[in-house]
C-alpha cells in the first residue's frame, strides 16, 4: 500500500496499464513532458518515451478522432480532454462515432479509447473550467461514463476503463484531487494522504465499472450522490443528525440499480445530489428510475440538489456549489413528510 | 517489395529546461527588405509573403525600407505609451493574484505591440474579436484601467456581474468582443461579424486574433473557409509567441509550414510580420484594414513574438522550457525597440522614458485605488448574489426565478442560523 493523492493514484492506473499493454498510450495537450496541467501524466513520458506519452495540438476534436482511429487499428489510446469545459470539439466525433462505430459496422469496428476529463468547480475557475457535463454524455447510447470519488477507487476504475473494449469518459472531479473536500471552504483540506481511501495498492486492481459504493450505511434516508458531492454528503449526513445511507454512484452508465432500489426500498426516501446544472441532469434519470422501481415504497417525493441553471459563476462560486447546508435541508426536508 | 517499418514522428523543442537558449534556426531576415505590394493585390501573387518576415526597425533603430507606415513622433510616443502602461498594469496586476486579491491573471508580456499597434492601426469603430492576451487593444482603445481592475477583481462594480473568470473582458462600448476561454471560437465568430457588415453594406471591418496553439481547432479552419468563400473584410491574425502553455509551436504544425502559409490553400493573402516591431505590425495591420474596407477580403497576419510571460497567473515555465529564452529572443523585445527608434530620431530621451514609467506607474496605482474601493475578489462578498441567475436568457425563466427564491431563502436560512 502506498499514500496516493488522486492525481498519483490515476497516475499509476496510467502507468501499470501501460506497463502490461504496448498497446495502451498517452497523449492530449500538455500531458507529455510538462505531465498536465494537473500532473496526471507525470513521469510517464519519461518512462515510456514520447512514443507512448506525448503532446497533442490543441484540437480535440482531433485528439478524439485520432484516437477512435488508433482504436480501430488496435491500440488503446487513453487521452486527455484538459477541462471538460473543452470537450465540446470533440463532441462529434464522440457522439457520432466513437459511440455509434460498433453498431453501425455490426461490431466489425470498434474504438476502446478512455477519455480522461476533470469535471467540477469550487476552484474559482469561471464557467470555463468548472462545468460538469456528464448528462450530455450518459444521454448517448454507446458511451460509457465513470466518475470516482478518491484515489483507491480512481485507480481500479481507470484500469477498467482502459481495459474496457468500447469508449470510455472517465470524470475527474478536479476538486478532490488533493483532498476528499467536502464543501465547507473555509475550512483547511484533509489531504487524501491522512485518509484511508488514500491508501493505494501501487500494484495493478481493477473496480468493477458499473458498481455503486454505499459509503455511510443508514436506514431513514437513501442520499445519491457521485464524484465530489460524496464528500459534500457525508458531511450533510453528520450534520443532518439524521440515519442517512449515502451511495457513491462511481459509475454512472452502466449504473447500478439495484443498489439503488434496494436502499430506497428500506429507508423509502431519497435525496439526489450532483454539482451539474438541474433541468435535464442525471438527476432526472435517477428520479425517474426510482420512481419506477421504488413507487409504492417512498414515504416523500425525491429530493434534488444541484447546481442551478446557469452557467458556473466565477464570484457566486459557493452560492452556485451544492453544499452540506443544502444538502443536509434536503435529507431534513424529506424526512418531514 | 522490401519497405522498411513505418515509425512515428512526435515533434519535440530543441531545448528543455537546462540546456543552453538556442534559437540558431530562427532566419531573421533584414529589416526592409520586404517589399509592400498595393492592397488590393491579387491573393496568388502573396505567396512568398506567407514564408518571409516584415520587419521595419533594424538593429540601430532606424525604420526602413517600402512597410514603413511613417508615423509623426506623436503617434510613435503614443503606441510607446500605450504599450508602457499595458506593461505596468500587467505586473500590478499579477502581484495582486499573488496576494489572493483576485483568482487569475494574464500577462501579454513581449507581446504589447501587438495589441497596441493593431488597435491604433484599425479604425476605433471597427469590431475586435479578441483572445485572452490582447489587453493592449483595450489600452489603446482608451477603456479606463479601472474597469478592467473591476472585472478582474469581481467586485460590486465589475461589468461582468462577477460572473466571468479574471481578464476575460467584454467591452461592448470599446468594440471588444467578450473573452470566451474556449480556444478559437471567436475566429469564425469575427468573420461572421464582418460577413454581416459587407451584407448591410457598413464600412466597419472586424479583427480576430488566435493563438499559434489554437491554429490547430477546428474553429480556425472553419474561419478561413468562410472568410475566403464569402471574400469578409476581416484582419485575422495568429499570435505566434511560441509557446501554447508547454507546447511548442512545432506541436501546432510549425515546422511543417509557416501559421501564415494556412492562408496559402484557402487562396486567403498572408502576411508574416515581427511581431515585436511596432511599425512592421502597425503597418501590416493598416494594409491589411485597407484591403478589407476595399471589398478585397480577409488577410491572415502572422504575428511573429515570444511569449515572455508565462501562459497564466496558474503556470510556472521554468518546468518546460530554458529560463534564459525570453532574454535571448532574436527579435528583442517591442518596448525597447520602439524607445530606441524614437531616440534615434531625436524625439525621445533615456530620462523621458524613465519619466513615462514612472507616470504609468502612478497612473495604475490611481486606478488600482477607484477599483479597490469596490472590493476585490470576495472581499467584500457580492452583493448580488441573485444577479447570477440573469441574462441566462432575456427574461428570466419561470424555472430560475424559483431557483432565485430558493438560493436567496437558503442565504437567509443560513445567516439566521449562523451557518
Amino acid at each position: 500500500m502506498a499514500r496516493m493523492n488522486m492525481i498519483q493514484a490515476i497516475n499509476s492506473a496510467m502507468d501499470i496499464a501501460m506497463e502490461r499493454d504496448p498497446n495502451v498510450l498517452v497523449f492530449g495537450e500538455d500531458v507529455g513532458y510538462f505531465g498536465g496541467v494537473f500532473r496526471a501524466t507525470a513521469g510517464l513520458q519519461k518512462k515510456y518515451g514520447k512514443r507512448r506519452c506525448f503532446d497533442a495540438p490543441i484540437s480535440e476534436g482531433g485528439i478524439v478522432g485520432a484516437a477512435v482511429g488508433m482504436g480501430v487499428y488496435g491500440l488503446r489510446p487513453v487521452v486527455e480532454i484538459q477541462f471538460s469545459d473543452y470537450i465540446y470539439p470533440a463532441f462529434d466525433q464522440l457522439v457520432s462515432e466513437a459511440a455509434r462505430l460498433r453498431y453501425r459496422s455490426a461490431g466489425g469496428f470498434t474504438a476502446p479509447l478512455t477519455v480522461r476529463t476533470p469535471v467540477g468547480g469550487g476552484i474559482f475557475g469561471g464557467q470555463t473550467h468548472s462545468q460538469s457535463p456528464e448528462a450530455i454524455f450518459t444521454h448517448v447510447c454507446g458511451l460509457t461514463s465513470i466518475m470516482p470519488s478518491n484515489p483507491y477507487d480512481a485507480k481500479g476504475l481507470l484500469l477498467s476503463a482502459i481495459e474496457d473494449d468500447d469508449p470510455v469518459i472517465f470524470f475527474e472531479p478536479k476538486r478532490i484531487y488533493n483532498g476528499p473536500f467536502d464543501g465547507h471552504h473555509d475550512r483547511p483540506l484533509t489531504p487524501w494522504t491522512k485518509h484511508d481511501l488514500g491508501e493505494v495498492p501501487e500494484e495493478y486492481y481493477k473496480i468493477e465499472l458499473g458498481k455503486a459504493k454505499i459509503v455511510r450505511p443508514g436506514e431513514k434516508v437513501t442520499v445519491i450522490c457521485y464524484g465530489t458531492m460524496v464528500h459534500v454528503c457525508l458531511a450533510a449526513a453528520e450534520e443532518s443528525g439524521i440515519d442517512a445511507e449515502v451511495i457513491d454512484l462511481r459509475s454512472l452508465l452502466p449504473l447500478d440499480l439495484d443498489c439503488l432500489v434496494t436502499s430506497v426500498k428500506k429507508t423509502g426516501r431519497c435525496v439526489i445530489v450532483h454539482e451539474a446544472t438541474k433541468t435535464c441532469g442525471y438527476g432526472a434519470e435517477l428520479v425517474s428510475l426510482i420512481q419506477e422501481h421504488c413507487f409504492y415504497h417512498l414515504e416523500a417525493p425525491i429530493e434534488r440538489v444541484t447546481g442551478w441553471d446557469t452557467p458556473y459563476p466565477h464570484a457566486y462560486e459557493w452560492d452556485y456549489f451544492p453544499g452540506p447546508y443544502r444538502v443536509s435541508r434536503a435529507i431534513k426536508k424529506v424526512m418531514e413528510e | 517489395m522490401k519497405t522498411a517499418p513505418l515509425s512515428l514522428h512526435i515533434p519535440e523543442p530543441k531545448t528543455r529546461p537546462g540546456d543552453l537558449v538556442d534559437f540558431s534556426d530562427i532566419q531573421i531576415p533584414a529589416a526592409g527588405i520586404v517589399a509592400r505590394p498595393a492592397s488590393d493585390i491579387d491573393a496568388a501573387a502573396m505567396r512568398d509573403y506567407a514564408y518571409a518576415l516584415i520587419r521595419v526597425l533594424d538593429d540601430k533603430g532606424q525604420a526602413v525600407g517600402e512597410w514603413n507606415p511613417k508615423l509623426s513622433a506623436d503617434t510613435l510616443r503614443l503606441g510607446l505609451r500605450h504599450m508602457v502602461l499595458t506593461r505596468e498594469f500587467d505586473e500590478r496586476m499579477m502581484k495582486l493574484q499573488r496576494q489572493g486579491k483576485t483568482s487569475f491573471y494574464i500577462k501579454c508580456t513581449g507581446e504589447e505591440a501587438i495589441g497596441v499597434a493593431q488597435a491604433m492601426a484599425l479604425d476605433d469603430k471597427d469590431m475586435l474579436f479578441p483572445s485572452y492576451r490582447q489587453q493592449g487593444l483595450l489600452v489603446a482603445r482608451g477603456c479606463p484601467l479601472v474597469r478592467l481592475m473591476n472585472q478582474i477583481f469581481s467586485n460590486t462594480q465589475d461589468n461582468l456581474k462577477g460572473r466571468q473568470l479574471p481578464i476575460m473582458y467584454s467591452e461592448p462600448d470599446y468594440g471588444f468582443f467578450s473573452i470566451s476561454g474556449n480556444l478559437g471560437t471567436q475566429y469564425p465568430q469575427a468573420v461572421g461579424w464582418a460577413m454581416a457588415s459587407a451584407y448591410s453594406g457598413d464600412t466597419r471591418i472586424a479583427a480576430g486574433w488566435v493563438g499559434d496553439g489554437s491554429t490547430a481547432e477546428g474553429d480556425f479552419h472553419y474561419a478561413l473557409t468562410f472568410a475566403s468563400v464569402y471574400r469578409a473584410p476581416v484582419v485575422l491574425n495568429v499570435v505566434n509567441n511560441q509557446w501554447a502553455i508547454s507546447t511548442f509551436q512545432g506541436m501546432a504544425g510549425g515546422e511543417q509550414a509557416t501559421f501564415a502559409a494556412r492562408a496559402v490553400g484557402y487562396g486567403l493573402p498572408a502576411l508574416r510580420v515581427d511581431g515585436n516591431d511596432f511599425l512592421a505590425v502597425y503597418a501590416a495591420t493598416e494594409w491589411a484594414a485597407e484591403r478589407a474596407r476595399n471589398n478585397h477580403g480577409a488577410t491572415l497576419i502572422e504575428l511573429y513574438t515570444y511569449r515572455a510571460a508565462p501562459h497564466s497567473s496558474s503556470d510556472d515555465p521554468a518546468a518546460y522550457r530554458p529560463a534564459e529564452e525570453a532574454k535571448n529572443w532574436p527579435l528583442g523585445e517591442p518596448i525597447e525597440r520602439l524607445k530606441k527608434h524614437l531616440i534615434a530620431i531625436g524625439e525621445w530621451s533615456e530620462e523621458r522614458h524613465a519619466a513615462l514609467v514612472t507616470e504609468m506607474t502612478e497612473r495604475v496605482m490611481e486606478q488600482l485605488k477607484e477599483a479597490s474601493s469596490h472590493g476585490t475578489l470576495g472581499n467584500p462578498p457580492p452583493n448580488d448574489p441573485g444577479s447570477m441567475f440573469e441574462d441566462v436568457l432575456k427574461e428570466v425563466p419561470g424555472r430560475l426565478l424559483i431557483q432565485r427564491e430558493e438560493m436567496l431563502a437558503l442565504r437567509a436560512a443560513a445567516a439566521q442560523e449562523g451557518v
